[in-house]
């Protein structure tokens, strides 16, 4: 077992490193993506441009530039090119309202992914079944943007049948109530797309399930019709859902919420992974893509972790 | 005869399928006694294991229709309603299935499962349901069933599954005992243990056995009486001592003949019963057998009713051939010669 972790900690530390490595060359290669010239502005002389070069060492070898970025970044000093704000301060004042929006989003799509999945399984064939299906799949088609505009429209919009206040993020610790209604549609928005897919997934992991031979056997067994369902069905059912909910938590906790939090208009750490993308502004692009592959790796650790202790199967004896 | 726990009367299953009526099951009578075994046995797709799974009503559906009656201690199966077919179930009647890698639930321990059949039907603690099951797994052979108990099914053999699977079938000592094919997925040195081991039990437990096989050898030296099935139907039915010595039906003498032996020349092939079970949605005319049959006839196309033709009363078969005739026909059709 800790030999087990040990060698995914090395893995993961691998991951990071090739990941930023990656990126950084990415960015350095694409046309336009020389910092220099855009800081120094419109008027600048051919000399301001050389002269922000040295002093970012732009004119250094790549690797020694890509190592003191690293070693910045790790040391909390590295700032914007653009906005010259710090970049680790930054990220870490987008973690509340990321972690906020995530955290709730992710209890909602899985309980309702859970449910529209046993439901719509229980029912299969049937006119229920068929209705959630419809559902599903309209949620998995309705772009994130396209949706939350029109919530936004319809319940937040300046009329008299509007309820939820429109966009931003109210800290937790400021006002517990206002926090929860400014972030009770940013919650559905994100979670539609999730419970959709969720539902469609558990459905046929269920459908699978249940023919299984030790499903027959627990019927056989005189185990009454909740108790296959639950402790025999549903449960190794679930095995699956848990590495899907890991990754996808995973990815949007790590800022991958882009649009959900660009059209609520809640600066969190995918707001502020949006805005460096479209500064093509270097150091916070890092920052976010080692802090979102950071969980991403994390969460993946966690699944494996869950998996061993969910299928007896693989653990490792 | 000891006391009649089972009784069968016209079994039809029928299942509505989109190509059609699936006629699985289709007029099939037996009885059980306590202390007996009695043998189903047939080629795949017969109805031996629909048969035995509507005795504990497992194959209750929307589009399953079903005629005739099962009776349990004069209680008709068919008749119960869900909660007492699941009072049934476990309790009075237990099954054991054909594949036991896949018969038990991976994620659980065999003692959580074997619990669990003791749990449902007996409100007791789980200290004392935990000691029966290593009390049961040490009556089915499992060596340190003390340690053996909290393995989990992957961790067994499939021989060792086998014997938990008929653990948790006895847990909550049941009359019945159905075993679908229970040694199928099994070693052949592993198979001989089993249905021994099902024998012994039977005795402890002083229950029935219904043994499903589509092997011969198998029930051979455990069974008091056998029905053969085929395309849903009785075929024959009779005493295991009078169907090995006397068998009436040229299906029957097919099953007989692809038994392998010791005693036959080893260059002589093993003999194998020409063409595949009929559809069970558009059966033949006539005797369903008639088809692969080597000795049909013009008669053949009319159906024969299951009638004792012979002098032991108790064996009846479908077949149209005089009795003479097929004892005079018989070795050689067993031994292939004659198709």
């Amino acid at each position: 077992m800790l030999a087990f972790l040990i060698r995914r900690l090395i893995g993961a530390f691998l991951v990071l490193i090739a990941v930023s490595f990656i990126t950084y060359l990415i960015f350095i290669k694409i046309p336009g993506g020389d910092p220099a010239p855009r800081i120094a502005g419109r008027t600048a002389t051919e000399a301001n441009i050389q002269d922000i070069r040295e002093k970012l060492h732009l004119n250094d070898p790549f690797y020694s530039q890509y190592w003191a970025m690293m070693k910045s970044l790790f040391t909390g000093s590295l700032t914007s090119y653009s906005s010259q704000l710090n970049v680790v301060e930054q990220i870490k004042s987008g973690i509340p309202a990321t972690f906020s929006l995530c955290i709730g989003a992710g209890a909602i799509w899985l309980f309702f992914g859970i449910l529209v999945g046993l439901i719509s399984a229980v029912k299969a064939g049937q006119w229920s079944d068929s209705v959630i299906t419809v559902f599903a799949l309209i949620g998995i088609s309705l772009p994130v943007f396209w949706l939350g505009l029109m919530s936004r429209y319809v319940f937040a919009e300046d009329h008299p049948f509007s309820f939820l206040p429109d966009g931003e993020y109210v800290p937790l610790t400021q006002n517990p109530w206002q926090w929860f209604t400014h972030l009770l549609m940013p919650w559905l928005v994100l979670a539609v797309l999730f419970i959709g897919f969720y539902g469609r997934v558990l459905r046929s992991n269920i459908l699978d399930t249940i023919n299984e031979d030790y499903v027959r056997t627990a019927k056989a067994k005189g185990l009454p019709y909740r108790g296959v369902l639950v402790r025999h069905v549903l449960r190794n059912s679930l095995i699956p859902i848990v590495t899907l909910f890991g990754l996808d938590f995973a990815a949007v906790i790590g800022g991958s919420a882009i649009l959900t939090e660009t059209v609520f208009d809640l600066k969190g750490v995918g707001w502020y992974a949006a805005q460096a993308v479209q500064d093509l502004d270097l150091p916070p692009i890092m920052g976010v893509t080692i802090y979102a592959t950071f969980f991403i790796v994390l969460f993946s650790v966690v699944v494996d972790l869950l998996y061993a202790l969910l299928d007896p199967r693989i653990r490792p004896t | 005869m000891a006391e009649r726990l089972i009784e069968v009367r016209g079994l039809k299953v029928q299942f509505a399928t989109e190509d059609g009526v699936v006629r699985a099951v289709d007029g099939v009578d037996f009885e059980l006694g306590r202390g007996e075994v009695l043998g189903i046995v047939g080629e795949s797709g017969s109805g031996k294991s629909v048969t035995a799974m509507t005795l504990l009503g497992l194959t209750k559906d929307t589009n399953t229709r079903f005629e005739g009656e099962i009776l349990y201690k004069g209680r008709d199966v068919l008749q119960m309603n869900e909660a007492e077919l699941q009072d049934v179930r476990g309790n009075e009647m237990s099954m054991i299935f054909q594949d036991p890698m896949t018969s038990l639930n991976p994620v659980y321990t065999i003692g959580a499962q074997i619990c669990e059949a003791i749990q449902i039907h007996e409100k007791t603690q789980k200290g004392i349901a935990r000691r029966r099951a290593i009390e049961l797994l040490k009556q089915v052979g499992i060596p340190n069933a003390d340690s053996r108990v909290d393995n989990y099914p992957h961790e067994f053999s499939g021989g060792m599954r086998q014997r938990a699977m008929i653990a948790m079938a006895l847990a909550c000592n049941p009359d019945v005992l159905i075993a679908d094919e229970p040694t199928t997925a099994l070693d052949v040195t592993i198979q001989a243990q089993i249905i021994e081991l099902i024998d012994r039990l039977k005795d402890e437990f002083n229950s029935a056995v219904i043994l499903i096989t589509h092997d011969l050898g198998v029930v051979a030296d455990v069974a008091d009486s056998i029905i053969v099935m085929y395309a849903g139907r009785v075929v024959e039915r009779a005493q295991t001592r009078s169907l090995f010595y006397d068998p009436q039906m040229p299906y029957t003498w097919g099953l007989l003949g692809s038994i392998p032996r010791l005693d036959r020349p080893k260059q002589e092939r093993l003999h194998s019963i020409e063409g595949a079970p009929p559809s069970l949605i558009r059966a033949p005319a006539g005797c369903k057998f008639r088809p692969r049959c080597p000795h049909a006839f013009a008669k053949c196309m009319e159906e024969p009713g299951l009638e004792n033709r012979v002098e032991e009363p108790t064996h009846l078969d479908r077949c149209w051939l005089s009795v003479a005739e097929k004892r005079e026909v018989r070795e050689a059709t067993i031994r292939g010669e004659a198709a």
